[in-house]
């Protein structure tokens, strides 16, 4: 008898291992989109984790600007070269096309993502190639890099994580133009949705220009090294895909996901939708500055005539994206206006995380013009702070937002407000001093080499606004995992919603909807629910 | 509560092939408008020098004891240009349901662009430089490589449409457009690299 019960022990144990094994395959191999979505989402939040570590402890190393106290100067070039890479590639863009490939087929009424292979392949192509360069980045490659071989690495690995990124981008765009539900024009896309099109068609069209260039560089440092500068010169040539404004063709799915949510919690349609569609593409307008692979400043000397030729297109690159935010935010005013609103946590992360945003396209701007003299300095590295923090805000809004259509369960609503005030917390304390120190002359992706009395104070509060953001999003991380395996079951419509996502159970199940769906307006479900009360419109 | 929607009928395909190849081509577009801007960028920074025949001034760009194979440069352009009619005879032929007419249209499309990529081995092989001479040298290799990437994925793009056509797939015309768009762009994309790096020099 003995025996036998050993052999179910093991037969146990067996059945459990391959039950293990089939679900990693099953994951690893998975078509459904919901599961692509959560693999870029998942991995972008455990990046953000880790930037915020590196991003600390620079600023750490910034408090005293005399010497190297924790760091040693090969490794400084390398980590700045990490931490900018990661900001952008590791954390804000692949959790926003992580978003967009989880919920835009559930909005548009779509049974999957079109071309779902090519979104597992973008994933994976993304996922091995961040992985790959941060491996060449830690063995000395990357811009200035010492190791030659680990230079070309950095180079082929950045043109892999571009490539995925586009290739998950050309699924989502073309799921926006072919997938949607019968009655479902382009006007009537739900805002999030018309987002990923803007988004993902900015950067279908920016990214490859990034890898022509990194064609180039990779030829010229594996051979001749006679055209490009070598390793030294490697920022200059992509350095513009790590700032400002490519940062904003990103962040235009975080400006979507307020807009989606402003009405809802307004519990009205949105006025004046077009012209927050407009809204929302101004945003996008950021793709020019790819194509001119530049920055374009504002000297702000010379003549009227002079001054007017640098302003057009100062305007046209970093003022056009401002107008966009900006009427998206009026926009969500009027909806809040003609509404009663009840906020909830996910809108509270949307609108401050947006905010942070703007604020960041400020900075921006301002960095620009010639009299302010913040040019080369750490102001800069603000502005990519407040875009790419206030991106993951909004981000971890969208999460608690469509959380119960991904997991079926809600995250806490009391917990999520809390978090949401201490990252907006993090977000300006880890801000705010480099804009400050960059009027102080305090150089950009540099640990030494100044002096002015507030330096000391201004990367303290920095790094302790970095160390907050590590917390806020390992917190997340936590709840997230608690609450969406053993919490509360969410409803099939949790926050009075919209769009079609919230007509299905939670979690949204395999192939989306049993039947398709005619969609009679832009709202759909505001057709068949009765109006909320105290709302107008 | 799950709130209850007008049902309808299963919508029709909507040419999703077609969208898919429009925004790759996007992409392709931006991908070489990228590198002939950064090309050039070096060309119009480069020093000036007398022309051999001594009349005119001309940019430093191309050494001067490199030449440009214009016959096959050329025969690469014509070949585009057939390979359109050919990509064109199939969407032709498949809106009127003619599988071997379309069979036949994408063979030598096929065909087509093994002569072009054989067309640019031979400008390698009679330009005889080395990837690292000098500046225009390592970005003529870069440029016309990412060039040959591209027609091995309209060749991989053209052999799945192939067999798709051959094993019988009729109601595929979507496909075979799609394929077309894909032949228009790396035309005119073939066009602008041409005039830029084989002409223009």
């Amino acid at each position: 008898m003995t025996t036998i019960h050993t052999n179910v022990d093991v037969t146990a144990a067996g059945s459990r291992a391959a039950s293990l094994v089939s679900v990693i395959a099953d994951w690893i191999t998975t078509a459904d989109h919901k599961k692509i979505g959560r693999l870029f989402i998942g991995s972008s939040l455990v990046a953000a984790v880790a930037t915020a570590v590196l991003a600390a402890f620079l600023g750490l190393e910034r408090m005293s600007a005399s010497s190297y106290s924790i760091l040693n100067g090969d490794s400084v070039v390398q980590l700045f070269a990490a931490y900018q890479f990661s900001l952008v590639y590791a954390i804000v863009a692949p959790l926003f096309i992580g978003l967009a490939i989880a919920v835009v087929p559930l909005q548009l009424g779509s049974r999957s993502l079109s071309y779902p292979r090519l979104a597992a392949f973008g994933f994976w192509a993304w996922a091995s190639g961040l992985i790959i360069t941060l491996a060449a980045l830690g063995a000395n490659g990357g811009p200035g890099g010492g190791n030659s071989n680990m230079v070309d690495l950095y180079l082929l690995a950045l043109g892999l994580v571009a490539l995925g990124l586009s290739a998950a981008s050309v699924s989502i765009a073309v799921t926006v133009l072919t997938s949607r539900a019968p009655g479902m024009s382009l006007l009537r896309t739900p805002m999030f949705s018309w987002s990923a099109l803007m988004g993902s068609m900015a950067t279908v069209l920016t990214l490859p220009v990034l890898i022509g260039t990194l064609a180039y560089l990779y030829v010229d440092h594996t051979y001749g090294r006679v055209a490009f500068g070598g390793n030294v010169d490697v920022t200059k040539w992509i350095g513009w895909s790590f700032a400002q404004p490519q940062t904003f063709i990103f962040a235009v799915m975080a400006v979507g996901v307020l807009a989606e949510l402003a009405p809802i919690v307004a519990g009205v349609r949105q006025p004046l939708r077009p012209i927050m569609l407009i809204g929302i593409t101004l945003v996008s307008t950021a793709a020019l500055g790819a194509a001119t692979q530049s920055t374009h400043a504002m000297s702000w000397t010379g003549t009227t005539s002079d001054k007017v030729q640098e302003f057009i297109p100062f305007a046209l690159f970093n003022l056009l994206p401002i107008l966009g935010v900006l009427i998206v935010l009026a926009l969500g005013g009027l909806a809040a206006k003609a509404g009663r609103v009840k906020p909830t946590a996910s809108f509270v992360f949307a609108f401050l995380g947006t905010g942070m945003i703007l604020v960041g396209m400020l900075v921006h701007a301002l960095s620009l013009i010639g009299p302010a003299a913040l040019a080369g300095t750490v102001a800069q590295e603000s502005s990519t702070l407040y875009v790419v923090y206030g991106a993951v805000m909004v981000a971890l809004g969208a999460i608690v937002h469509w959380g119960p259509k991904l997991w079926g369960r809600r995250l806490p609503e009391k917990q999520m407000f809390g978090l949401a005030a201490l990252s907006l917390v993090a977000t300006v304390l880890s801000s705010l001093p480099y804009v400050l120190a960059g009027f102080l002359d305090q150089p950009g992706n540099a640990v030494a080499g100044w002096s002015y009395d507030a330096s000391a104070l201004l990367n303290t509060v920095s790094t302790i606004g970095h160390a907050l953001m590590f917390i806020t999003v390992l917190g997340f991380i936590g709840l997230a995992f608690k609450h969406f395996t053993t919490g509360a079951l969410a409803g099939d419509d949790p926050w009075d919603a919209h769009s079609l996502e919230w007509s299905i159970p939670s979690p949204a199940p395999a192939g989306n909807f049993a039947d398709i769906a005619t969609v009679g307006s832009a709202e759909p479900l505001l057709d068949v629910k009765p109006a909320r009360q105290g709302a107008s419109a | 509560m799950t709130l209850t929607l007008a049902s309808a009928a299963t919508p029709a395909p909507k040419r999703q092939a077609l969208v898919a190849t429009a925004v790759a081509s996007a992409a392709i577009t931006m991908l070489m408008a990228g590198m002939l801007g950064v090309w050039l960028r070096f060309r119009a920074a480069a020093d000036t020098r007398m022309s051999s025949d001594g009349r005119k001034v001309i940019k430093d760009w191309l050494p001067s004891d490199i030449k440009i194979p214009e016959v096959s440069s050329n025969t690469m352009l014509a070949g585009l240009f057939f390979g359109c009619v050919m990509a064109q005879w199939a969407v032709y032929a498949a809106k009127r349901d003619d599988s071997s007419h379309r069979s036949v249209a994408l063979a030598v499309c096929l065909l087509m662009e093994v002569a072009i990529i054989n067309a640019q081995v031979a400008v390698y092989s009679q330009m005889k430089i080395g990837v690292t001479d000098g500046a225009y040298q390592t970005m003529f290799y870069a440029i016309t490589g990412v060039v040959v990437v591209l027609l091995a994925v309209g060749m991989a793009f053209t052999s799945v449409t192939w067999f798709r056509s051959v094993g019988g797939r009729d109601n595929d015309s979507h496909v075979v457009a799609a394929h077309a768009l894909y032949w228009y762009v790396l035309t005119a994309v073939f066009c602008a690299v041409w005039f830029v790096v084989y002409v223009q020099k």
